[in-house]
């Protein structure tokens, strides 16, 4: 029997000597630090991983298969529950793709509405993720302001989609609707709180002792590794390549503001924290400005008449008294205000075979109700062109890309999303092997894991 | 450098391998020969000019039902590369017959490329000679098949407890 | 024979306060649902105030078990086997409506609701339901349990 070395009485039996045997330990995929479904079935030496292997799959939904089902714009709501945290960026990302492979353009409000709708979004990822891997090294503190701040957040995303997480708001040539009015001034007040979140959660955590302790040197990889394993988004600009999609291919309105990639050198945990903390202040930057510079867009007003409510243009409809109806500004029932007929000119693309007409013209007009009927029934729809595109926007995680392909019909061919945190997630082995068990909570924390991206 | 001088050189670098090229909505795409596809990949991340030092997506297109192309091969194995150095992108496709579903592996040109052919090998069993572990990524191991095969149809569970329906 | 039913009533009235109003919850969270379940366990919509605020990360320590997010077939025998770990009594509630029915996951890969393969006690539709509705969907579990109506 060899002498117990004080590492082994540290460590555990074995550790180091090379004579003890691996102990085998899966974490998951039902474990409270993994945010999402995930195993991870590690061969420990005492303390310290020797080898890692990452299982995933428990969350696969099918979603490319379930987007060749219905029409172009049914995947949508598939698409909000990739990133979940972030689904305004994938319903953007999705409809960018699509136009790209009709080959049309978004008008200039829309480009706008996007982009601020993004920022917001990618706060609220930010937040959850920091918050999220906050609470698992123990500082909850962290994690409940953070959800505080998002709750600002989701109800400003409220306000415009009508719902907090699963909004379905992006569309084929477009948006669902408009933002409604006073927009600016709660974005105001949302993002106040939000500065102030973030200023608290700076005093608690970036100077402390303990989170440093934790996170800095920790869970780092090389910058040749990483770029090797295909990883964008913060966990790339936190080795310092400052490769930022708004930037390098700005879609949307990301060339018309003004922001900086934030970039750290160092790659481990710490850096990633450092590079997520600054992004939220460039999101909130970039979606100030962009309401600041937001283009009106066009008023249609055809006569300056007496707007009649809606039951009484139905009834002259019915009555035959059709003539000059469609010249009159009908106030339509509040549900529908985002979609009228001037909203939906400043943000949709003037394309009929693809966007839904105004409401006052779909309910109006028989032109407007057969565009209506023949963008929605079985059969007809949107049919781009048959052929492939490849769209590229700056998710929360990265570059998530979407591949569409479509064989001329009224349903798509096949969507391939490109998740941004397949790559970190098949990285993860490598930046785990050699750490102790411990680390792995703040490691995976940082990845930021989203399961429906993940596995889709 | 732009998407026609990029498969120029791929054209004049291998000849006959590149079969055709298009560039559909500005996406730069080349159909390469399956025996010279892990040149192609090398030498795109190798070669200075090109410069593609990432493996963006690697994924596969199933064409059972695309018409106009029933006859020809079946699968269509996708390759989206990226340069961070020159900011350029483009498509690579290795077309492949059902019977034959092999393709050679890209893990010796980018390590990432083992999770996304596990992938692709899940999905729609096309094989990748040279993976040292082609498992399933997504699907568990009992499952049978490869759901996003055309002819695998969306609602066929194979549970693994509980009811079937 | 009345007065001793009388005490065994108050008892299991006494029981049953002592128990809804000391909810362990094990959240099983796999998707968007956990977005909700977060915001609803955080100060806005606390569910401290309830109760049921303490999370135990482990199925022996817990007595309700909250399926949060989809359930797909590769990770329904892991589900099984929470359920199977957790003591008596413990309730289940479904939480979202792909645990409920499978939500509009159709196809191959997701479990067409949970109670396929374990009994739920309560089930909170909602893709993903709003913190109002998780907290009406809890008061009628604790209504449920200081009723104290069990499976076996």
């Amino acid at each position: 029997m060899a002498e117990t070395t004080r590492r082994e009485i540290m460590l555990g039996e074995g550790s180091g000597t090379g004579t003890g045997q691996d102990l085998r330990v899966g974490m998951g995929p039902a474990h409270p630090a993994m945010h999402g479904i995930i195993r991870i079935v590690a061969d420990l030496d005492g303390e310290v991983i020797r080898k890692a292997d990452v299982e995933i799959g428990y969350l696969h939904r099918a979603f490319e298969k379930d987007c060749e089902v219905g029409g172009w714009n049914n995947a949508i709501p598939y698409t909000d529950r990739l990133n979940y945290v972030s689904p305004l960026i994938n319903n953007f990302a999705y409809a960018s793709a699509v136009e790209k492979l009709l080959g049309i353009e978004v008008t200039e409000r829309c480009r706008y509405i996007r982009t601020i709708m993004s920022e917001i979004s990618r706060v609220c990822d930010h937040l959850t993720c920091v918050g999220a891997s906050s609470m698992e090294l123990g500082a909850f503190t962290v994690f409940l302001y953070m959800i505080k701040a998002r709750e600002y957040l989701w109800e400003l995303v409220e306000d415009v989609t009508g719902a907090r997480l699963t909004i379905s708001y992006g569309r084929v040539g477009g948006v669902k609707a408009d933002l409604p009015d006073g927009f600016e001034a709660k974005v105001r007040k949302a993002f106040k709180e939000t500065r102030e979140v973030l200023a608290e959660v700076h005093r608690l955590l970036t100077g402390n002792r303990i989170f440093m302790d934790r996170m800095v040197g920790v869970g780092a990889l090389s910058r040749e590794e990483t770029i090797a394993y295909g990883i964008t988004g913060p966990l790339l600009r936190a080795v310092g390549v400052p490769y930022d999609v708004r930037r390098a291919a700005p879609h949307w309105a990301y060339d018309r503001v003004e922001f900086e990639v934030v970039t750290q050198k160092d790659g481990d945990n710490y850096a990633r924290y450092l590079v997520r903390m600054a992004e939220m202040e460039q999101s909130m930057r970039i979606a100030e400005e962009a309401l600041a510079r937001m283009p009106v867009g066009p008023i249609n007003v055809d006569f300056e008449g007496h707007p009649i409510d809606p039951a009484s243009y139905v009834d002259q409809g019915k009555q035959g008294k059709t003539q000059g109806l469609l010249l009159v500004p009908i106030r339509l029932s509040p549900n529908l205000e985002g979609q009228n007929k001037r909203a939906l000119d400043q943000v949709n693309a003037d394309d009929k075979r693809v966007v839904l007409p105004p409401k006052e013209t779909a309910y109006g007009s028989i032109e407007g109700l057969m565009n209506h009927f023949m963008l929605i029934m079985e059969g007809y729809g949107i049919r781009p062109p048959a052929g492939e595109a490849y769209f590229a926007a700056e998710g929360a995680n990265g570059e998530l890309g979407f591949y569409v392909v479509s064989d001329g019909g009224d349903r798509p061919y096949r969507v391939r999303c490109r998740p941004p945190c397949l790559p970190p997630m098949a990285a993860l082995h490598r930046m785990i092997e050699g750490e102790m068990v411990a680390d792995l909570i703040p490691t995976f924390g940082s990845v930021n894991m989203i399961g429906g991206e993940l596995d889709r | 450098m732009d998407g026609a001088a990029i498969l120029d050189r791929l054209r004049t670098r291998f000849g006959a391998a590149v079969i055709e090229t298009h560039a559909h909505r500005g996406d730069h795409t080349a159909v390469v020969e399956r025996a010279a596809i892990t040149d192609v990949l090398r030498f795109c991340r190798d070669d200075a000019e090109l410069g593609f030092d990432m493996l963006s997506d690697l994924t596969a297109v199933d064409y059972l039902k695309f018409p106009g192309r029933e006859d020809g091969p079946r699968f269509d194995v996708v390759y989206h590369l990226y340069s961070l150095t020159h900011n350029h992108r483009v498509r690579l496709k290795v077309r492949v017959d059902e019977d034959d579903a092999v393709v050679p592996t890209a893990m010796a040109v980018w390590p990432i490329a083992d999770w996304l052919e596990r992938e692709v090998w899940d999905m729609f069993g096309i094989r990748f000679e040279g993976h040292p572990d082609l498992r399933r990524l997504l699907m568990y191991d009992e499952f049978v098949g490869h759901p996003l095969r055309k002819d695998y149809p969306i609602n066929r569970r194979q549970p693994l407890i509980g009811p079937r329906t | 024979m009345g007065v001793g039913s009388f005490f065994t009533s108050k008892l299991d009235e006494a029981i049953g306060w002592a128990r809804k109003y000391s909810i362990f919850q094990y959240p099983f969270v796999t998707a968007c649902c956990g977005m909700e379940y977060m915001a609803t366990a955080c100060s806005h919509y606390d569910v401290d105030r309830f109760g049921a605020g303490l999370p135990r990360f482990s199925p022996r320590q817990a007595d309700v078990l909250f399926v949060v997010g989809t359930i797909s077939h590769k990770m329904a025998p892991v589900l099984k086997r929470i359920y199977d770990q957790m003591t008596e009594p413990k309730w289940v509630v479904a939480f979202g409506v792909c645990t409920c029915t499978g939500g509009f996951y159709d196809n191959y890969a997701t479990v067409q609701g949970i109670d396929t393969i374990i009994p739920v006690d309560v089930y909170i539709p909602g893709c993903p339901p709003r913190p109002e509705s998780v907290l009406d969907g809890l008061m009628k579990l604790q209504d449920k349990i200081a009723a104290g109506a069990q499976r076996y």
